[in-house]
């Protein structure tokens, strides 16, 4: 039986609490040249994601991966009202974590389960602070 | 600092810096005296925030992420501007919207005023920012963090546009990852079945490297012949395109790694991973699966920007001969060796081929080549695995000599030695 509501809990990167539905990706996210800032549209040609929308959602991801203006991408998606409201990381990094304080949403990783396995696009995602409660609908 | 007793500035500065920490979980700040961060490159989110609030308000926005109102003093500690847009050389060459280059020129002489040096290189390690052994940086651009830290021994993270902001009016960075010693360590070991000498397999080693090591360490042991810098900024680029590789080692080559023991620090090391020929081939194919079409309309060389030994590399190929009339050639280099080239003699006898010498940038952080561009061709594994997507054209990728020869006959006729 799936179960509808579970809770991971993990590491505060970013304090804060917001609420949506989640965007998943099992592959790492590129910021320059993986993302469109202006579309908050992911990019990268053979990525899973490609052509998926992040505004307003919870973007969960296991690593940032490839140019040091991963975090300048995601700051120019807060900039232009594109950005994700919050972010669910399995590993952090310089990236991922310059990214998400610049993007000033609620972000949270180290958790007590893989996130992108435990959370699926679509499921409806509640940050706060450390804890994460994933519901199914 | 956090409080403004140094300065509306800093107190931004130390605030972005402590929030970055936590983000982290660094258990504190480390003294950096060396920062390598991008302030002058033109962007649509940085011309509306000059219009707005000048200069002043583009630095605290987007190299501080502070909202107020504040001046930007001189920089604290010793900072270089990287890579950035086109410049004023650019105009009429490289299809590059004026707006752009006109709005950097603003930006060098704003920052230059505050002590930001304009090296305009992906490559400060080539024009004079060469960090010691052991010094604690913070840079940013990948194919240059992975060179401070395993070719110089310096100690950096891949910092962000924000992060490297913030330090240069600090000197502070959060200690954490590479600034620590318990995690310089190897992680990986790559064993070479076939033999690497020369830029193109050093490339094609470092793409493989990075598929292997993906962000950990790996470590180069086997039929390797002595690299140059040149080979090295190529592997680097390459490990760092392919995974996330900010530090290798090579032992009896890289400082940290005298013997295979050192580069694992005592660790045992794990189970060797082959690179042979099956491996090398498997590169080359991956390389040159973005082209089907012969005709070559752009040769890039210079990723990361070229010594000025390869400049006269490429200048020796083309000497007497003419570029095909529907093939370009772009040589990037930073613009200091630019004018050693110049003196040199090789940036004329470039140009009388019909190719260009151009500083400052690249086709992909500027998302510009030659107009009607459908196929180029490179000897630079980072390009041909960016470029095809930002810019949607075709790739070859190959040695310097199949690409000039492209550039001369305006055909693709390169292959795996």
């Amino acid at each position: 039986m799936i179960k509808t509501t579970i809770v991971l809990r993990g590491r505060v990167v970013v304090p804060g609490a917001c609420e949506g539905e989640a965007l998943v990706s099992h592959e790492p996210i590129s910021g320059w040249g993986g993302i469109d800032p202006a579309r908050g549209v992911i990019i990268e040609p053979r990525h899973e994601l490609n052509g998926a929308c992040f505004t307003g959602k919870v973007l969960v991801f296991p690593s940032a991966k490839g140019s040091s203006g991963w975090s300048g991408f995601f700051q120019s998606a807060r900039l232009l009202g594109t950005a994700p409201i919050g972010m669910i990381i399995a590993r952090i990094s310089t990236k991922s974590a310059l990214g998400a304080v610049v993007t000033r949403v609620p972000a949270v990783t180290d958790l007590d389960a893989d996130p992108c396995e435990a959370i699926a696009t679509g499921d409806r995602v509640r940050i706060d602070n450390g804890t994460v409660e994933v519901r199914r609908p | 600092m956090r409080d403004g007793s140094e300065g509306a500035a800093a107190g931004a500065a130390m605030d972005l810096l402590i929030r970055y920490g936590e983000a982290l979980d660094a258990a504190r700040l480390c003294d950096v005296r060396n920062v390598a961060g991008t302030m002058t490159q033109p962007s649509p989110v940085k011309a509306a925030l000059v219009r707005q609030g000048g200069w002043d308000k583009a630095f605290a926005v987007i190299n501080l992420d502070c909202d107020d109102d504040i001046e930007i003093p001189a920089m604290r500690v010793p900072t270089c501007q990287l890579q950035h847009g086109f410049g004023g050389d650019a105009a009429g060459v490289v299809p590059y919207p004026a707006e752009n280059i006109a709005l950097q020129a603003q930006a060098e002489s704003f920052y230059g005023r505050r002590g930001v040096n304009i090296l305009a290189t992906c490559t400060p390690y080539q024009v004079g920012n060469i960090p010691v052994r052991g010094e604690h940086c913070a840079w940013m651009e990948s194919s240059a963090v992975i060179y401070a830290n395993s070719v110089l021994g310096a100690r950096t993270n891949c910092e962000g546009t924000a992060s490297a902001g913030a330090a240069s009016l600090t000197g502070k960075i959060p200690c954490w990852g590479n600034h620590l010693d318990g995690n310089r360590h190897g992680t990986h070991l790559i064993d070479v079945r076939v033999p690497v000498d020369g830029f193109m397999e050093w490339g094609m080693l470092g793409y493989f490297a990075g598929g292997v090591a993906g962000e950990e360490h790996p470590v180069i042991t086997g039929d390797i012949a002595r690299p140059d810098l040149a080979e090295l900024k190529h592997f680097g680029a390459a490990a760092a395109t392919s995974g996330g590789v900010e530090l290798y080692h090579i032992p009896g080559v890289t400082p940290e790694a005298p013997t295979p023991e050192a580069a694992f620090r005592g660790r045992e090391a794990p189970p060797p991973v082959t690179y042979g020929p099956r491996e090398r081939r498997a590169v080359y194919d991956t390389l040159n699966s973005q082209g089907t079409s012969a005709g070559v309309d752009f040769v890039l060389l210079g990723c990361p920007h070229a010594s000025v030994d390869q400049v006269r590399r490429v200048a020796a190929e083309l000497d007497g001969r003419r570029l095909s009339p529907g093939t370009e050639l772009w040589l990037m280099v930073p613009r200091a060796l630019k004018d050693v080239a110049d003196r040199s003699g090789y940036t004329g006898v470039i140009e009388r081929s019909g190719g260009r010498v151009l500083g400052d940038s690249c086709p992909a952080m500027s998302r510009a080549a030659p107009r009607g561009t459908r196929v180029f061709a490179t000897d630079s594994a980072k390009q041909a695995h960016y470029l095809p997507a930002i810019l949607g054209i075709e790739a070859w990728f190959g040695t310097l000599e199949d690409c000039v020869h492209a550039a001369v006959t305006g055909r693709w006729e390169g292959g795996l030695p």
